[in-house]
């Protein structure tokens, strides 16, 4: 194929992709960098109230906004260096909880709190996926012919629902008098309220996120059974393989691209979390990067969106992903090499 | 299927493992099935401490809403029959009446007629004739099971969720057009050239799909607000605000979906042997001609199972949709965001449950229709790398 043609095929594609998220990237880098304030000029104003005799006059020195000749405030751009970047990270109170030798200061503050969230969220989610979701391959791929087609499709519905939807629907169960939370008390015989503490919250998320990911997971791993050398298997036993052994030894190892594969979506699924937060409605106690980013972009009460600030966590939530997927890409690249020698 | 000896699992395992997989099947299920069961109720029943209250439901009841036994007997038949039809006779008519160019169009005729058809049987012509016969059969007649329709109507009609299922269809639909449109194109181009540019290509997608969205919602945000000013020198006096507007969205939505998509599409048509295309070339096609009178016909799987996940993304969307569109033009999924702030009363409550399972509805009927697509879909970027 010529260059010619292969770039008439690919061209859309890839200028729909320059100019909707490498563009973005640049002006959020730069937005980073700068703040955008309204122009404030102090006016001497004289406000006089009737009095008997005299007016009482009071002059007094106000801030306000300048305004253009339309009535709209005249805001100028400036270029504050990584102004941004500290009032999200703030640095001096970090240090200064180190010092103290004090966890819980440090998780005082918005953005150390997330990542430890996400981290958390990210890397204890993933064995769980993998593994409840080789889990049910296996019994699928033991289950006899009939049923496997009923059991593929319920196990999609938790991977295809609306994610917002699906953490709300395990919310409604266990939210104040929801039937779960109602059974759990019965049993206990105590008064247990499951989103008044962050780490209740976070086990519920933790379900989620496995309840919502594990069927990808199965549903690729049961293709990559089909395809096990049943030789391999066969000659196996007749070593004198135990099941488990068999699982380990020549299963698993046909599994690995697969499972690396599993790994690497699911990081960069995870990393994103964001709608488990707004289902459980959890921003009390539990947040994540995303979620960050996207409250510094919300108008608050006066209508200012803290669009620096939410650029800033922006670039500090990309980092994040890049040291997050350097190993697996690393590995994914010598094995690309390896192949193409 | 025979097993040799060796193989055969004891009862045992074999019991563990269909265990295991009956509890799997019922977590997988219970949460989505149990709203379902609520958003029928009265918001006494819905919150009711005891199961089976909530499945029966007695507060219900005596407000006079429920189902007698005729009623679910008549019900399930002419349900039975309905999907029995759909399945046997509707393909027949369909492929009958559609003309063979636009099969596709045909099928989307025909689902909506069938769909309006089930409607009007369903909830209008069967409780007209159910009413008089409950009336007259006494005990039979009488209701046992309490169900009520009150909260989908307070959600469809009086909070007009239509408008948001209307954006919601209009956003969805714009983003599968423009990304397989985009997206066959390129990844035609790149399953059919091994050069090392395409190579990069997709590195360089894989990398933009590990980007969070709020990252670059961040970049369109101010640019979005302002642009009618920072559009003003190209476009003059009627340059437009981005913002609130939902082809803008779909933009940035198929944007964010064309890593995804071209990834797919490239390992779809990597499976169709290129010789089809040489021999067309061959007989004085260009490449487009190709791609148009040879590869188009067989690639429709691989365009409806990319399609079915570009649907996926742009319905399930809650961040984009909800920063980039604002509450006149809403979609489905930031709109229940809109629940949560007066969710002061259980009545509130049950009627965002409701919302909840009308949105979950069209997905369940999706798996339903196109679960081999999905699987498909799913183990075809993974198996082949």
């Amino acid at each position: 194929m010529k260059f010619k043609t292969f770039a008439a095929f690919v061209g859309p594609s890839v200028f729909m992709m320059l100019l909707f998220i490498a563009a973005p990237l640049v002006s959020v880098l730069i937005q980073s960098f700068q703040v955008t304030q309204p122009i404030l000029e102090q006016v001497e104003v004289e406000t006089c109230t009737p009095g008997f005799l005299t007016q009482t006059c009071v002059t007094e020195v106000k801030t306000v906004p300048v305004l253009d000749e339309n009535g709209a405030t005249v805001t100028e751009t400036r270029w504050v260096g990584l102004q941004s970047y500290q009032n999200v990270l703030q640095m001096n109170k970090v240090w200064e909880a180190v010092g103290n030798g004090s966890w819980n200061d440090i998780m005082q503050i918005d953005f150390w709190k997330a990542l430890r969230f996400t981290l958390t969220f990210t890397l204890l989610t993933l064995p769980l996926v993998i593994g409840v979701g080789l889990a049910i391959a296996l019994a699928v791929n033991n289950a006899t012919r009939a049923i496997r087609g009923p059991v593929i499709f319920i196990s999609l519905l938790p991977f295809i629902i609306t994610p917002v939807i699906g953490a709300l629907s395990i919310y409604w169960l266990f939210v104040g008098d929801g039937i779960l939370t109602a059974m759990l008390e019965r049993w206990t015989g105590t008064n247990i309220s499951m989103f008044a503490q962050g780490w209740t919250i976070e086990i519920l998320m933790y379900f989620f996120q496995v309840w919502h990911v594990a069927p990808f997971a199965f549903v690729i791993f049961y293709a990559g059974l089909q395809t096990v050398n049943m030789d391999t298997l066969e000659s196996a036993v007749i070593d004198g393989a135990s099941r488990w052994e068999r699982l380990r030894h020549v299963i698993v190892p046909h599994l690995m691209p697969l499972i690396i594969f599993i790994a690497l979506i699911h990081l960069m699924d995870t990393y994103r979390a964001f709608e488990v937060i707004v289902g459980f409605r959890s921003q009390a106690h539990v947040i994540s990067l995303q979620w960050l980013t996207y409250d510094f972009m919300t108008p608050d009460d006066a209508g200012n969106r803290a669009i620096s600030r939410a650029s800033a966590s922006a670039m500090l939530t990309m980092i994040g992903i890049v040291f997050l997927l350097i190993l697996p890409l690393r590995r994914t690249w010598r094995d690309h090499k390896g192949s193409a020698h | 299927m025979s097993t040799s000896k060796a193989m055969q699992q004891s009862f045992a395992l074999r019991f563990s493992s269909g265990a295991f997989l009956a509890f799997w099947c019922l977590l997988a299920a219970f949460p989505i099935f149990w709203i379902a069961i609520m958003s029928f109720k009265s918001p006494v029943d819905a919150f009711a401490a005891s199961p089976w209250d909530v499945i029966t439901g007695p507060a219900t009841r005596a407000n006079g809403d429920g189902l007698s036994i005729l009623d679910i007997v008549l019900g399930l038949c002419v349900l039975y029959f309905a999907v029995r039809w759909a399945f046997t006779r509707l393909p027949e008519l369909v492929r009958h009446y559609c003309p063979p160019g636009i099969i596709a169009l045909g099928w989307i005729f025909g689902a909506l007629i069938y769909a309006i058809g089930f409607v009007l049987i369903f909830f209008g012509l069967l409780p007209l004739i159910l009413g008089p016969l409950n009336g007259l059969l006494g005990p039979l007649g009488t209701p046992v099971l309490g169900l009520t329709t009150e909260h989908y109507v307070a959600v469809w009609a009086e909070n007009e969720f239509y408008r948001n299922f209307l954006n919601s269809m209009l956003v969805t639909a714009g983003v599968v057009t423009v990304s397989l449109t985009v997206g066959t194109l390129a990844g035609y181009g790149l399953a059919r050239s091994g050069s090392d540019l395409a190579f990069w290509l997709l590195i360089l997608a894989l990398i933009f799909r590990a980007l969070p969205h709020s990252v670059l919602v961040a970049g369109y945000l101010p640019v979005f607000i302002n642009s009618s000013e920072i559009l003003a020198p190209i476009f003059g006096e009627g340059a437009p605000t981005l913002y609130g507007q939902p082809w803008a969205v779909i933009a940035v939505l198929v944007a964010i979906n064309q890593p995804f998509t071209i990834w797919m599409l490239r390992s779809f048509f990597q499976n169709i042997p290129a010789e089809l295309d040489e021999a067309a070339r061959v007989d004085g096609c260009s490449h487009f001609q190709a791609f148009r009178r040879v590869i188009m016909p067989v690639m429709w799987p691989g365009v409806i199972t990319t399609g079915l996940f570009s649907f996926l993304l742009g319905y399930n969307d809650f961040l984009v949709t909800s920063l980039l569109l604002d509450a006149q033009n809403q979609t489905m999924v930031p709109a229940i965001a809109g629940y949560f702030n007066r969710e002061t009363t259980t009545t509130d409550q049950v009627e965002a449950v409701a919302a909840a399972v009308s949105i979950t509805a069209p997905l369940f009927l999706l798996v339903m229709i196109f679960q081999r697509q999905i699987v498909s879909g799913l183990t075809a970027g993974a198996v082949k790398g």
